[in-house]
């Protein structure tokens, strides 16, 4: 083939469909965003074209400030999210290493009932963990969610971890053994830098989800000054029918933008994590 | 430096015996090699050494301290795996001084002992290197050098030579040789190679099935084989092995196989009394079989065979001849002119043959 033919086929397969796809995935953002910058008058005018703006406004976002408890939601849906993200993934580091490890009776039915833990739809799993919240005293309290999460991340986290552990030779562990190094040692050590790629995918999953989780947020933590964003934005910014669509869009980009920065900085890290795994060269 | 000792160890993994009833003492400053087929139980046994596995029973010695139960970290001994398992997040430098860092050795201490390792090894230039930019040899020798740094008491090897390639690997089974006379260290070391194993050590362990079949040096192990199995295993091209009858008249006792006769040597003549008219297994090394050019008379010592196949292999010919059991390999000189079907004489050389029990496989002599 030629150049030129090439290059057309490659704009053909492989431009015009990423683009397509990139343009249906980030339109809802777009919206979103547009939305949070409109004036009042405009947004339910149907007589403007609604895909872009025509004048703009920050008004909803001081709303949010001013009116509303937002700051504080932010500040609850962090402390949560980062607690949870913390304790999910020691706990997952430790479990993933374990099964990944060590053959131990019982070991590969614990994986497997970890894994079957999670199939378990939180929709239901929520009713008994209220009880659990609720007996344990720490209802609307940030531990309500940081203990809750987890149930949730770590069976996923710790699956994740355990495969990638079980990538990584076991004799460069045992070498260093020999050359020294206590078990703890060896992980953290020669283990702990080369499942970096591994452990930064389980953070960041664990991130996510804990920022974006509603309905334990709603459920165990969701009254007074605890909400979450998720939570603070659908209570108190729909009341009955109505839609405040400005300041209910401005906390929906607010609420995005952690969970964009942790992407956008992590994404560097993992990648360099990956090439830095790499065992055969 | 210290001697190691294997005391009854034995090694069970659920119904497998890895390693069985091993005992064993690697002299101080010895080059022990462990050698024996896939699957015997070499590096099962090393793994034991080095505290890696836990043994099912039996004690191990590192110098007069028992190991049995120590971690790993504690049993000063350094090992070379097969994969090499550098750090790959490390420089070299850092992947030999790991080990040192952990003992908290000075840091003007690490940096001397690293330098002149790399200067022995011959690998200065890529201290500041990654182990995934270097060749598999580099890798290996950075591997040697970061058990050469900790100063071990034993140092370890798993068949740390078999992912070079095969004029790598005759060079630095050399230097490696050199090494271990020159820091006197005693080596432990695994392959089922056997040209290495009689190159390198100063006595050889030969493990089948996890059972310890001999433990002697080079020359008595290829010499005088303790059973079939060293005897075969041992040696390239292998020992021509085939049943024979012990026939004794007049005074002399000679070994028969369909038309070949062979005359026993007097020497050995009493080691025989018990198995006059049984069989035993009777070997022979491809070199102790002459192929004689030209005809010459019939002797005690001689048969004459037919050719079947020829393989010059430039230093010396393989003469394939058809034996009273099977092919015989007899070695032939370098230039030989023959062709399959050509019956040809054939020198044995009696006073090196060896003969077994066809029951328990052990050697008779
Ligand atoms: N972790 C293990 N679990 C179960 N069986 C094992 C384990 N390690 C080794 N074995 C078994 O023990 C026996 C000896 O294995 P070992 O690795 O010591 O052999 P080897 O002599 O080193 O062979 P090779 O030359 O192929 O490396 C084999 O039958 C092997 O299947
Ligand atoms: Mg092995």
């Amino acid at each position: 083939m030629v150049g030129s033919n090439r290059l057309s086929s490659r704009i053909l397969f492989l431009y015009v469909p990423l683009a397509l796809f990139t343009v249906f995935l980030l339109f809802p953002f777009y919206w979103m965003l547009i939305i949070s910058l409109k004036p009042n008058s405009l947004l339910l005018n149907t007589k403007v074209n609604p895909l872009y703006l025509t004048e703009f406004t920050l008004r909803h976002y001081r709303y949010l400030f001013e009116n509303t408890e937002f700051p504080r939601w932010a500040w609850n849906t962090a402390v949560v999210t980062f607690g949870a993200t913390l304790l999910s993934l020691t706990c997952s580091i430790l479990m993933g290493y374990a099964l990944g490890r060590f053959r131990f009776r019982g070991g590969n039915l614990m994986g497997t009932a970890v894994f079957l833990a999670y199939l378990i739809p939180p929709t239901l799993l929520f009713i008994p963990l209220s009880q659990v919240v609720v007996r344990f005293g720490i209802y609307n309290q940030y531990w309500a969610l940081i203990l809750t999460y987890p149930t949730f991340l770590i069976p996923f986290a710790s699956w994740l971890l355990m495969g990638y552990f079980r990538t990584i030779p076991r004799e460069l562990e045992e070498c260093a053994m020999i050359d020294g190094a206590s078990r703890i040692q060896a992980m953290w050590r020669i283990v702990m830098p080369l499942a970096l790629p591994g452990v930064l995918s389980a953070a960041i999953f664990s991130f996510t989800l804990s920022w974006n989780e509603f309905l334990y947020a709603l459920v165990f933590m969701g009254s007074g000054q605890m909400k979450t964003i998720p939570v603070g934005t659908v209570n108190d910014l729909i009341r009955a029918d109505v839609f405040q669509w400005g300041p209910l869009m401005a906390a929906a980009v607010l609420g995005s933008v952690p969970v964009a920065i942790v992407y956008m900085f992590f994404v560097d890290h993992y990648v360099s994590g990956m090439t830095a795994g790499a065992v055969k060269g | 430096m210290a001697e190691v000792i294997y005391d009854h160890v034995t090694k069970r993994f659920d119904s497998v015996v890895a390693v069985n009833d091993l005992t064993l003492e690697v002299k101080d400053g010895e080059f022990l090699v462990l050698v024996g087929p896939s699957g015997c139980g070499k590096t099962t046994a090393l793994r034991c050494l080095a505290g890696l596995e836990e043994v099912t029973s039996g004690d191990i010695l590192i110098g007069d301290r028992v190991v049995t139960h120590i971690p790993p970290k504690d049993r000063d001994i350094a090992m070379v795996f097969q994969n090499y398992a550098l750090y790959p997040h490390m420089t070299v430098y850092d992947n030999m001084a790991f080990g040192l860092k952990l003992r908290k050795v000075p840091k003007q201490e690490i940096d001397r002992r690293v330098k002149e390792a790399a200067e022995i090894l011959g690998i200065q230039d890529l201290l500041n290197r990654k182990p995934r930019q270097l060749s598999g040899g580099q890798r290996q020798r950075v591997a040697l050098g970061r058990a050469i740094v900790r100063e071990p008491q034993v140092f370890l090897m798993d068949e740390p030579l078999s992912n070079l390639d095969a004029k790598l690997r005759v060079q630095t089974r050399g230097e490696l040789i050199k090494l271990q006379r020159r820091l006197g260290v005693t080596t432990i070391y695994v392959t089922h190679d056997q040209v290495e194993a009689m190159t390198m050590g100063h006595r050889i362990a030969v493990m089948n099935q996890g059972v310890l079949q001999q433990l002697d040096t080079p020359e008595n192990l290829y010499d005088r084989p303790a059973n079939l199995f060293v005897a075969t295993f041992i040696g390239s091209p292998a020992m021509n092995i085939f049943p024979a009858k012990v026939v004794s008249g007049d005074g002399s006792y000679r070994l028969v196989a369909g038309e070949v006769t062979l005359e026993v040597p007097p020497s050995h003549r009493s080691r025989l009394a018990d198995y006059v008219d049984r069989e035993v297994l009777l070997g022979i090394r491809p070199e102790d079989l002459e192929v004689v050019v030209g005809s010459e008379a019939q002797r005690g010592d001689t048969v004459r065979l037919p050719v079947e196949l020829i393989e010059p292999l430039g230093a010396e010919t393989l003469v394939h001849l058809r034996g009273p059991a099977g092919t015989l390999i007899a070695q032939g000189e370098p230039r030989i002119h023959l062709n399959p079907g050509d019956v040809v004489t054939v020198r044995v050389r009696t006073e090196h043959l060896h003969t077994f029990d066809p029951q328990t496989e052990m050697a008779i002599f």
